[in-house]
């Protein structure tokens, strides 16, 4: 008897062993050639950020990233508390604008933030402190943080969307750009969009 | 077959047991500003100090030495500035480390509320320096508590049994008068917003 329940313990605690190694495999950063973990943002409420999305008037309730209506998602993961992020954001926002300005990118590059750890209200002071563009999703209790392996920030992820819908990480790493250019065609040529 | 149902369950319950306890968080402090040198506690007791100031009452006054070199009291902001004191535990660990980086880019909030910011911790100035260096140029000061070690925050009983103090806000009024406390769970930053709202009842 006591045999049994010495093999039962073993047996349990590498079941158990296994099922956490699943669980930090499953939590570390998305690879680039693999897809995105479940991501679930809610819709923004205002329509000029879905429109930008490409997500409907309409819309409501959460949505997952590779619907957005784009050939190229570009994620940054951020927070209002990350002193690198905030020396990032007009960087960002010149990505954005070079982006909005050149007829053969706008519409199919597009630019999210997610504020890890942060509340709507942090997230909005930051969008008002830099005057961010884009949209910004909170992620105030970390769960999507933790799906992407609870990366450093600032994190940026590319992610290409393909016509019939499916989706690949072409870039993911942690840091700010180098040079906002240099960045932006670093992207275009991973993604092939061009 | 019944033996081998019982032996199923039985590894079940057990697997079930192990995966009940809590996973220690990973080490990490969320920004990339810190790059590796973030000592990581674990997951710690919640609160361990009794407050020893209340809402509606006079705050404590204090003398510190800020980073900069000055000598900073709280009496000099009486008729002058509301006072936001935030005590953060120690230079240097996960969740201190993206809190006041936060309160740096808000200076117009504050302002707004005609209050002035000042860190607390027990830590050394040298450490301070270091530490505070990497969140860019704070416009707040940054106070040490360190010697008579946690003095003030032991005043405010906000001093933790391992010596340093707890995650705690406090606002003061202009007539000196401690208008809100929030003695936080020292693994939680405090929301923003809360604070906010604190300050807005200031004008009331």
């Amino acid at each position: 008897m006591m045999k049994k329940i010495i093999v039962c313990m073993l047996v349990a605690i590498m079941t158990a062993f296994m099922i956490m190694g699943y669980v930090s495999a499953a939590s570390s950063p998305p690879a680039a050639g693999g897809m995105l973990p479940d991501i679930k943002l809610s819709m923004p409420r205002d329509s000029a950020e879905k429109s930008y999305l490409g997500l409907g008037f309409f819309g409501f309730g959460s949505f997952k990233i590779p619907e957005i209506k784009a050939s190229l998602v570009i994620v940054e993961i951020f927070s209002m508390y990350c002193p690198y992020c905030q020396r990032e954001a007009p960087n960002v926002n010149q990505l954005y604008d070079k982006i909005e300005q050149n007829p053969a990118l706008k519409g199919k590059i597009k630019i999210i933030g997610i504020g890890a750890g942060n509340t709507s209200y942090e997230v909005g002071t930051f969008k008002k402190k830099y005057n961010v563009p884009f949209p910004l999703f909170a992620d105030g209790d970390y769960v999507i943080h933790k799906t992407v392996g609870e990366v450093r920030t600032p994190y940026f992820i590319g992610v290409k969307i393909n016509p019939d819908g499916s989706h690949q990480v072409i870039y993911s790493k942690l840091g700010g750009f180098e040079g906002v250019d240099q960045f932006l065609e670093m992207m275009i040529k991973l993604s092939g969009i061009q | 077959m019944k033996t081998y149902t019982k032996q199923v369950l039985l590894v079940l319950l057990m697997g079930t047991f192990i995966l009940s306890f809590p996973f220690v968080p990973t080490a990490y402090s969320l920004s990339d500003a810190y790059k590796n040198n973030i000592y990581n506690p674990g997951i710690l007791k919640p609160t361990d100090s009794t407050l020893k100031v209340k809402v509606g009452k006079t705050a404590p006054d204090f003398t510190l030495k800020a980073v900069s070199g000055e000598m900073i009291s709280l009496k000099q902001y009486r008729g002058k500035k509301n006072v936001v004191i935030s005590f953060i535990p120690a230079a240097w660990t996960p969740v201190c480390s993206d809190q006041w980086p936060g309160y740096n880019i808000v200076k117009d909030i504050f302002d707004e509320h005609d209050a002035i910011l000042l860190g607390i911790t027990v830590d050394n100035i040298p450490t301070l320096f270091s530490w505070t260096n990497q969140m860019g140029n704070l416009w707040f000061p940054v106070l040490s508590d360190f010697w008579p070690h946690g003095k003030v925050a032991q005043k405010y009983g906000v001093l933790r049994s391992d010596g340093v103090a707890e995650r705690a806000l406090f606002v003061i009024d202009k007539k000196g008068i401690i208008r809100y406390s929030d003695v936080h769970d020292i693994n939680k930053r405090p929301l923003f917003e809360d604070l906010v709202r604190a300050l807005e009842k200031l004008k009331q």
